[in-house]
C-alpha cells in the first residue's frame, strides 16, 4: 500500500483495541527472565567466546602486534588481528555504517580510541578475556584533533543539515528592539543501553545466522553481508528482544562482524558481548556541540530574527549532530539564519542518540527563549504562544503543519502544573535549605515514517499471527502491533500472537527516530488490509460492506466465523506500507510542553528535580501504557542530559576517560521523582493510516531546557555549559 | 601530557599463564542442588548464565555499576558479577527464575507487569530481585541514606528510590517500578500497619 | 583476569601465612578486587579466601568501645544497634556509599582497602603512577574534577573513595592486624594510610601477609553525629566532598572525604573559631585545614564546596537537637 493521501475513516478508528491501555504482551516473559536477548540463545553446539581488545591510543598506526602469548594461552582457539582478518568489504570512512560494509581489523590504521585491534576466541569467556590481556601492541602515535572548540573555523556545511536562510537575519537582528546572543555547549553523551552490544554467530555451510542486539534488522543483515562479502540471502538476523538501543544499535559493531568472521574460520559458534568499559569509545555516541542562538524581538516579544548556529565534529564521513534543526520549525519570525558546521575530529564515531539534534538543540533554543522572556518581562509561556506558527516558517503558509498543538500543550501544562504559582524572580522561594525554581520549555521532535511490512496469518482456530522484522527495544512494539492487528481483524489482543525481529519475516522500519510504532503499525495495517480483502472475498461479501468484529466477518446481520475461513491450512497475507510526498506537503512533527520544578541546595548547589510534567501532542496514542513509559524514559534521559551526563574528553590523549557506568552518570532511581504525562487528543491524518506521530523522542526534546530554566529560577545562575553540575552554580554565586 | 609510547599489553616476559585447576562447587539454585566443576575465575553471574543456562540474571556491566545481575544469596541481594562461584560453595542462590514463572508470578512480577515497571526488560530481573531484597531489608530495620531516624526504619517511596538506586534503568521505568513495589508492600503489610519495621516481619517472598 | 589458584583459609594465621607469597592476595567481599582483576589492573596469582574466618562479630570492648570484625559486612555494621546508638556517624557514612547490594557483600576490612576511582587508574592503556609506577599521571592535565585537592603529590592526585573510612577517622578508630609471624598491630588511620608522595602504588603500611582482623572504636564520643555527602547524582556515586562530624560545641570534630588520598582530618583546625557562628566557623576550619590544598583548575571548587557543606552541617545542627 502507498500512503499518499491523508487518511480517511478506516478500521483503526473503531479504537476497540488500539488506544486502550493494554499491558505488554511479552511482560510475563520479561519479568520472569524468560525473554531471550541476543547473547542468551542456546545452540545445539557448545559456543566459543569472543573478546574484543580495543586500541590503547586514539590515532596512529600499529607497528607490531604480538599475539604469541595469547595464542599459546589455555583454551584459545583463534586470535584475529588486521594481519589475519579474512577479506572484508571496504568502507571509505572509519564510521560504522547502518547498512553498508563496516570492516573491523581492516588494517594497521587506528582512527579512534578503543577501536578493535584484536579479537580472541577461546573455549570459555574467562580464557578469552585473560588471553586478550596478553596481546602486546606497539603503535606509532599520530597527533590528533580532539577539541571541538579549536576547529570552529574549519567547519563545513554537512549534507544532512542544510542551511536555512530566509530574509536578512543580520539586519533584522541588528534592528531588533530586544535581543539575546547566547552560546551553549553540550558534551559528548553515551546512549548506554543496559544490554551491551552482543552477538552469537554461527554458520551452517555458507549460511550465517546471527543473534544480535540491533534496532533495524534489515540494515544489519545487509551491512553484515556487505562486510563479510556474502550474499544477503545467506544471512539471517534474529533480534527478538533488545535490551535498549537509544540509537547505538542502529549500527553494528565489532561484536557482530568479528563473531561472524571468527565463527566462519573456526566452524563453531562464537558469542561476544562488548565489555562495558569498551562500549563508550568503541561504539557510537552523541557528539558534542557548541551552539550560538541569537533572537531578536519587538518589545511585545514577537520574534523578528531567529538565528541558530551549531558547530559539531566527527570522524570523516560521519553524520552531524544537527542541533539547530528544530529551530527551522519551532517559532515564527520573518528573518532566519540556521546553520550547522561540522569539522573533523579524531574522537570515537558520533552517531544517533535519542532525538539526534533536538535533544541538545532544544537545550539552546529553549534556554534562549527563557532568557528573552526575562529580558522582555513576559511570561515564558506567553512568549512561546506569541510566536507559535501553524506553517513551516521557512517555506511559508503553503506548507502547513499536519498537526501542531504546541499552544494547547503549553496552556494545558501551565494549568495542570500550577504555573501561575511559580516564583516570578530568581531566588524568590526557599524551603529550608532548598531554593525552589520552576521552568518551562516547548517540546518538539520531527515526525518520520519509514516503509514497513508484515505478514499476518489467520491460524486454524481463528487466532492471528503477526510476523515482521520490527524490533521491540522497550518501545512496546509487541503489544502495539498486536493491538493494530486485533483491531483490523475484529479480534481481541489475546487472540493475536506477535513475532518480531527475524530477518525471515518481511522487512520493517525497525526502531529508530521515533518512527517505529507508527511505521511498523502501518505495515501491519497494510498486511491486515490484504488479509481482510481475502477473507471478505472468501466469505462472499463485498469488501466495502465487510465488518470484522468478534471473531467474525459480517455483512449486515449475516456473518462468517474467521475460524471457518481459516480452514485447516490458515490464510495469510503479506503487505507493506510505503509513503508518498505528504511529508513534503505538510511539515510533520510532534509537539508538547515540559514543566519542571527543581530544588537547589542553598549551601551546596546540589540540584534535584521535585516534579515534572510533559504534555504531549503526538497524534493518536496507540497504547497509553507504553506511550507514557516512553515519555517518562525520554524525560529521565533529558534530566540526565541537563544535570549529569557527560563523556569527559581527555584533550591530550583523545578518549572519553570516564568510560564506565560508575563514572558516566545516568540518572538513578533517587534522581527521578514521580512524573506526569498528559496526552492531548490529536489525530494526524497526514502521517499514516494510524493517524499517529512519533513519540519516543518527544519526551527528551526540551525537558532539559525546562530543568535549566528552573535551575535559573531557583538560583539566579544561568549555566549554558551542559551538564549543569553544582560547581557551575557555585561559580555563579558570590563567595 | 603526551600520548603513551609504551606498548599496550603485558610484557612478553610474563609468558604463558598456568592452567587453573577447576574446583568443585555446589550451590543450591532456586531450591535445587547443583554441583559444577569450575575455573575459579568464573563469576557467580557467569556460572548462572553460561553453566546453568539461567540467563534471566543479566550482565549489564560486569563491574558492579548497574545492578542488572542482582540475585539473592542466602536471602540477601548481592551483585553476582562481583563475586566468584567458588566463594559460595554450599550457599543458596535465588534468581529471577526462582521468584516465579509466567504461569505462577511472584506478586512483584505481577505488579511490574501491571504498572509497566520496565520497557526493554534487561534490567528487570535485577530490579525485581533487588526489590525482594529491599522489602526484606526494610522489614528487618536496615537503615538507608534517607532514613530519618536510624532506629525507626519505615517504608516510603523515597526509601525505595534510595535503596533501588543501585539498579540502573536506562529506559527509566523508575516511577512505575516505585509504584509497583509500593503496591506490593502495601498489600503485604495491610492498611492498618504504619510501615514500621516489626521484628520477625520479614517479607522475603522468595519461593524456594 | 589472569589465572590464579584459590584456597579457602581455615584460620587468620593460616590466611596471613598463605598470603606472604609474591602475588598472593586476600579476597573477602571481592567487590573491588574482582572489578580490578577483570580489567587486568590487579593480577593476583593466588587468592586466599578469608570469608569463612570468624572475623564477623561486633563485640563490646572492656573500655566501653566496640570491636568490629574485619568481615562484618557494611550492611551489618550500619545496622548494628550499638553503632546506630553510639556511632551514628559510622552508620550514616556507610549507607551513603555504594548500593544495597554492594553493602551486603562489602566488608569492613575490604572497604578500608578499596583502591582509587581515578579513571586513569582504571584503564591499563593510560599513564598512571599508582597502577604502573613511573608511567606518569595523566589526571594532572586530564580529568581531575573528581580527584583530591590535598595530600597529593606530583605523582598522584587520586582521592580515597571510602565513605566509611571518613567516619572511622572522625571516630579515631584504629585498625587491628595480624602478621604472618603471629604478631599483631594496632594502627591509627593516619598511620595505616600512606600519602602518595613518590610511591602512589603503596597505599597502606600493611606488610606482605598482614591481615586486617578488625577495627576498634574508642568509647562513644557522644555529641551529634552527622555524615553529609555531596555528589553529582542523588545516589550511587562517589563523593565530590563529604563531611563526617561529631558536633559537641567547642570539642566538635570533623573529617573530610572525597578530597584527599585518605580520610582527611586536621585536629588543630577543628578548634578554629569554635565560638563563631556556622558560616564563620566553617570558613575558619576549612581555611585552616586546607591551607595547603593544591587543587587543579577543575577541582578547585571542592574547597569552597567543603566550606559550604560544613557550614550547612553546623547550621542545621546549631538549631535542632541533632540527628542520630
Amino acid at each position: 500500500m502507498k500512503f499518499d493521501q491523508p487518511a480517511t475513516t478506516n478500521p483503526i478508528d473503531q479504537e476497540r483495541v488500539v488506544t486502550r491501555p493494554h499491558t505488554r504482551i511479552e511482560g510475563p516473559l520479561k519479568v520472569t527472565g524468560q525473554a531471550p536477548y541476543a547473547y542468551e540463545y542456546r545452540l545445539p553446539e557448545a559456543p566459543t567466546y569472543g573478546f574484543v581488545l580495543g586500541a590503547g591510543v586514539a590515532r596512529g598506526r600499529i607497528t607490531a602486534i604480538d599475539t604469541a602469548a595469547a595464542e599459546a594461552a589455555p583454551g584459545v582457539l583463534l586470535v584475529l588481528t588486521h594481519e589475519n582478518m579474512p577479506a572484508q568489504g571496504a568502507s571509505d570512512t572509519p564510521v560504522p555504517q547502518q547498512e553498508d560494509a563496516s570492516p573491523q581489523l581492516a588494517g594497521p590504521e587506528i582512527r579512534h580510541y578503543h577501536q578493535a585491534v584484536a579479537f580472541v576466541v577461546a573455549e570459555t569467556f574467562e580464557q578469552a578475556r585473560a588471553a586478550a590481556h596478553l596481546i602486546r601492541v606497539t603503535y606509532d602515535v599520530t597527533p590528533g584533533q580532539f577539541t571541538l572548540a579549536d576547529t570552529l573555523e574549519e567547519g563545513k556545511e554537512p549534507d544532512d543539515a542544510a542551511d536555512s536562510v530566509v530574509g536578512d537575519f543580520e539586519e533584522a537582528f541588528g534592528a531588533a528592539a530586544v535581543t539575546v546572543d547566547l552560546t551553549y555547549t553540550t558534551p559528548d553523551q553515551s546512549q548506554a543501553p543496559m544490554e551491551p552490544h552482543a552477538t552469537i554467530a554461527h554458520w551452517e555451510g555458507e549460511e550465517l545466522t546471527v543473534h544480535t542486539a540491533h534496532q533495524v534488522v534489515h540494515w544489519v543483515k545487509r551491512g553484515l553481508a556487505m562486510t563479510l562479502k556474502v550474499p544477503q540471502k545467506n544471512v539471517r538476523v534474529i533480534s527478538a528482544y533488545v535490551g535498549g538501543g537509544f540509537g547505538t544499535k542502529l549500527l553494528f559493531f565489532s561484536d557482530a562482524v568479528l563473531s561472524a568472521a571468527a565463527a566462519r574460520v573456526l566452524g563453531r559458534p562464537v558469542k561476544t558481548a562488548l565489555q562495558r568499559p569498551l562500549i563508550f569509545n568503541n561504539t557510537s555516541h552523541r557528539a558534542a556541540t557548541i551552539q550560538r542562538v541569537r533572537l531578536g524581538a519587538d518589545h511585545a516579544g514577537n520574534l523578528s530574527a531567529v538565528g541558530h548556529d551549531t558547530w559539531t565534529g566527527n570522524l570523516p564521513g560521519g553524520d552531524s549532530e544537527p542541533a539547530c534543526e528544530q529551530t527551522k520549525y519551532l517559532y515564527a519570525g520573518p528573518n532566519r539564519q540556521i546553520r550547522t558546521r561540522q569539522s573533523e575530529l579524531d574522537l570515537p564515531p558520533g552517531a544517533s542518540m535519542r532525538a539526534p539534534g533536538e535533544a541538545v538543540g532544544m537545550l539552546a533554543i529553549e534556554g534562549a527563549m527563557d532568557e528573552l522572556a526575562e529580558k522582555l518581562g513576559v511570561d515564558p509561556v506567553e512568549l512561546r504562544l506569541m510566536n507559535d506558527v501553524q506553517f513551516d516558517p521557512e517555506k511559508g503558509p503553503k506548507r502547513p503543519f499536519s498537526s501542531r498543538k504546541l499552544a494547547q500543550a503549553l496552556r494545558t501544562g501551565a494549568r495542570a502544573f500550577g504555573w501561575d504559582g511559580r516564583p516570578r524572580t530568581p531566588r524568590e522561594r526557599q524551603e529550608g535549605e532548598w531554593l525552589i525554581g520552576y521552568g518551562v520549555a516547548s517540546a518538539f521532535r520531527t515526525n518520520l515514517v519509514k516503509p514497513s511490512g508484515a505478514t499476518v496469518r489467520l491460524e486454524p482456530g481463528g487466532t492471528l499471527t503477526v510476523e515482521t522484522q520490527m524490533t521491540d527495544i522497550g518501545t512496546g512494539s509487541y503489544t502495539i502491533l498486536g493491538q493494530v492487528a486485533a483491531e483490523m481483524l475484529g479480534l481481541t489482543l489475546e487472540q493475536v500472537q506477535v513475532r518480531l525481529g527475524d530477518s525471515e519475516y518481511p522487512a520493517s522500519s525497525g526502531s529508530g527516530g521515533s518512527w517505529g510504532a507508527n511505521s511498523a503499525s502501518a505495515g501491519v495495517y497494510a498486511a491486515c488490509d490484504a488479509l481482510r480483502r481475502d477473507l471478505a472475498k472468501q466469505a462472499g461479501y463485498p469488501y466495502a460492506d465487510a465488518v470484522f468484529r468478534s471473531g467474525k466477518v459480517w455483512q449486515g446481520a449475516e456473518c462468517t466465523e474467521l475460524s471457518e475461513l481459516a480452514g485447516k491450512e490458515g490464510v495469510s497475507a503479506t503487505g507493506s506500507m510505503t509513503y508518498g510526498d505528504l511529508d513534503e506537503q505538510f511539515a510533520q512533527a510532534g509537539f508538547g510542553a515540559h514543566f519542571v520544578e527543581v530544588r537547589v541546595n542553598a549551601h551546596t548547589a546540589e540540584i534535584r528535580v521535585n516534579r515534572a510534567l510533559s504534555v504531549v501532542g503526538a497524534g493518536r496514542i496507540l497504547n497509553p501504557v507504553t506511550a507514557r513509559s516512553q515519555c517518562l524514559g525520554g524525560m529521565t534521559m533529558g534530566i540526565g542530559s541537563a544535570l549529569m551526563e557527560e563523556l569527559h574528553v581527555d584533550h591530550d590523549l583523545g578518549l572519553f576517560v570516564n568510560h564506565d557506568l560508575g563514572e558516566y552518570h545516568v540518572p538513578v532511581h533517587a534522581d527521578i521523582p514521580d512524573m506526569d504525562v498528559i496526552f492531548l487528543d490529536e489525530l494526524d491524518d497526514a502521517s499514516s493510516p494510524l493517524r499517529a506521530k512519533g513519540l519516543g523522542e518527544l519526551g527528551i526534546s526540551g525537558v532539559g531546557a525546562a530543568v535549566a530554566n528552573a535551575v535559573y529560577n531557583a538560583t539566579g545562575v544561568r549555566v549554558r555549559d551542559f551538564p549543569i553540575t553544582l560547581d557551575k552554580i557555585l561559580a555563579g554565586w558570590d563567595d | 601530557m603526551t600520548p603513551p609510547t609504551a606498548p599496550q599489553g603485558a610484557a612478553p616476559s610474563e609468558g604463558p599463564q598456568p592452567v587453573p585447576a577447576t574446583l568443585p562447587v555446589t550451590l543450591t539454585v532456586n531450591g535445587q542442588e547443583r554441583t559444577l566443576e569450575l575455573d575459579p575465575r568464573v563469576s557467580l553471574l557467569d556460572t548462572l548464565r553460561e553453566h546453568l543456562h539461567l540467563t534471566g540474571t543479566k550482565k549489564g556491566c560486569d563491574h558492579g555499576q548497574c545492578g542488572a545481575c542482582t540475585v539473592l544469596l542466602d536471602g540477601q541481594r548481592v551483585l553476582s558479577c562481583l563475586t566468584l562461584a567458588v566463594m559460595h560453595d554450599g550457599q543458596a542462590v535465588t534468581t529471577i527464575e526462582g521468584l516465579g514463572t509466567p504461569d505462577d508470578l511472584h506478586p512483584l512480577q505481577d505488579a511490574f507487569i501491571r504498572h509497566d515497571g520496565y520497557q526493554c526488560g534487561y534490567c528487570t530481573p535485577g530490579q525485581l530481585c533487588s526489590s525482594v531484597g529491599t522489602l526484606d531489608e526494610i522489614a528487618r530495620g536496615v537503615p538507608s541514606h534517607v532514613t530519618a531516624d536510624l532506629d525507626d526504619v519505615r517504608f516510603s517511596a523515597d526509601e525505595l528510590r534510595e535503596r533501588l538506586s543501585g539498579n540502573l534503568c536506562r529506559c527509566a521505568a523508575y516511577p512505575n517500578i516505585i509504584a509497583a513495589v509500593s503496591e506490593v508492600h502495601a498489600s503485604q503489610n495491610g492498611a492498618s500497619q504504619n510501615g514500621t519495621a516489626q521484628p520477625g516481619a520479614a517479607q522475603n517472598g522468595v519461593g524456594q | 583476569m589472569r589465572a590464579f589458584t584459590y584456597e579457602r583459609a581455615a584460620t587468620p594465621q593460616a590466611a596471613a601465612g598463605a598470603t606472604l607469597a609474591e602475588g598472593a592476595k586476600f579476597i573477602a567481599g571481592g567487590t573491588n578486587l574482582l572489578d580490578l582483576m577483570k580489567l587486568d589492573i590487579e593480577r593476583p596469582a593466588h587468592l586466599v579466601d578469608i570469608n569463612r574466618l570468624e572475623l564477623n562479630a561486633v563485640t563490646d570492648t572492656a573500655d566501653g568501645g566496640l570491636h568490629v570484625g574485619a568481615l562484618v559486612t557494611n550492611t551489618d555494621l550500619a545496622s548494628h544497634p550499638r553503632v546506630r546508638a553510639d556511632y551514628a556517624v559510622l552508620s550514616r557514612a556507610i549507607v551513603a556509599g555504594a548500593s544495597g547490594q554492594i553493602r551486603n557483600k562489602a566488608t569492613t576490612g575490604g572497604n578500608l582497602l578499596q583502591r582509587a576511582r581515578c579513571p586513569y587508574f582504571y584503564d591499563t592503556n593510560l599513564p598512571c603512577n599508582k597502577r604502573e609506577p613511573g608511567s606518569g599521571c595523566a589526571a594532572l592535565t586530564g580529568l581531575s574534577r573528581p580527584l583530591a585537592v590535598i595530600g597529593t603529590s606530583d605523582a598522584c592526585i587520586a582521592q580515597h573513595p571510602s565513605d566509611m573510612a571518613v567516619a572511622l577517622r572522625v571516630l579515631d578508630a584504629t585498625v587491628n592486624t595480624l602478621k604472618a609471624d603471629g604478631t599483631e598491630r594496632t594502627l591509627a588511620l593516619d598511620d595505616f594510610y600512606r600519602l602518595p608522595g613518590d610511591t602512589p602504588h603503596l597505599e597502606t603500611t600493611l606488610e606482605a601477609g598482614e591481615l586486617i582482623t578488625g577495627v576498634t572504636l574508642p568509647p562513644p564520643p557522644g555529641g551529634t553525629h552527622v555524615y553529609r555527602k555531596v555528589r553529582d547524582r542523588a545516589s550511587y556515586a562517589f563523593a565530590l566532598v563529604s563531611v563526617a562530624a561529631i558536633l559537641n560545641g567547642r570539642e566538635s570534630r570533623f573529617a573530610f572525604g572525597g578530597v584527599a588520598p585518605r580520610p582527611w582530618r586536621d585536629p588543630a583546625a577543628e578548634k578554629a573559631a569554635a565560638d563563631a557562628g556556622p558560616v564563620a566557623r566553617a570558613r575558619a576550619v576549612i581555611d585552616a585545614a586546607f591551607a595547603d590544598a593544591r587543587p587543579t583548575e577543575q577541582n578547585a571548587f571542592k574547597v569552597p564546596l567543603l566550606r559550604r557543606t560544613l557550614s550547612a552541617v553546623l547550621e542545621e545542627h546549631s538549631t535542632t537537637g541533632g540527628q542520630k
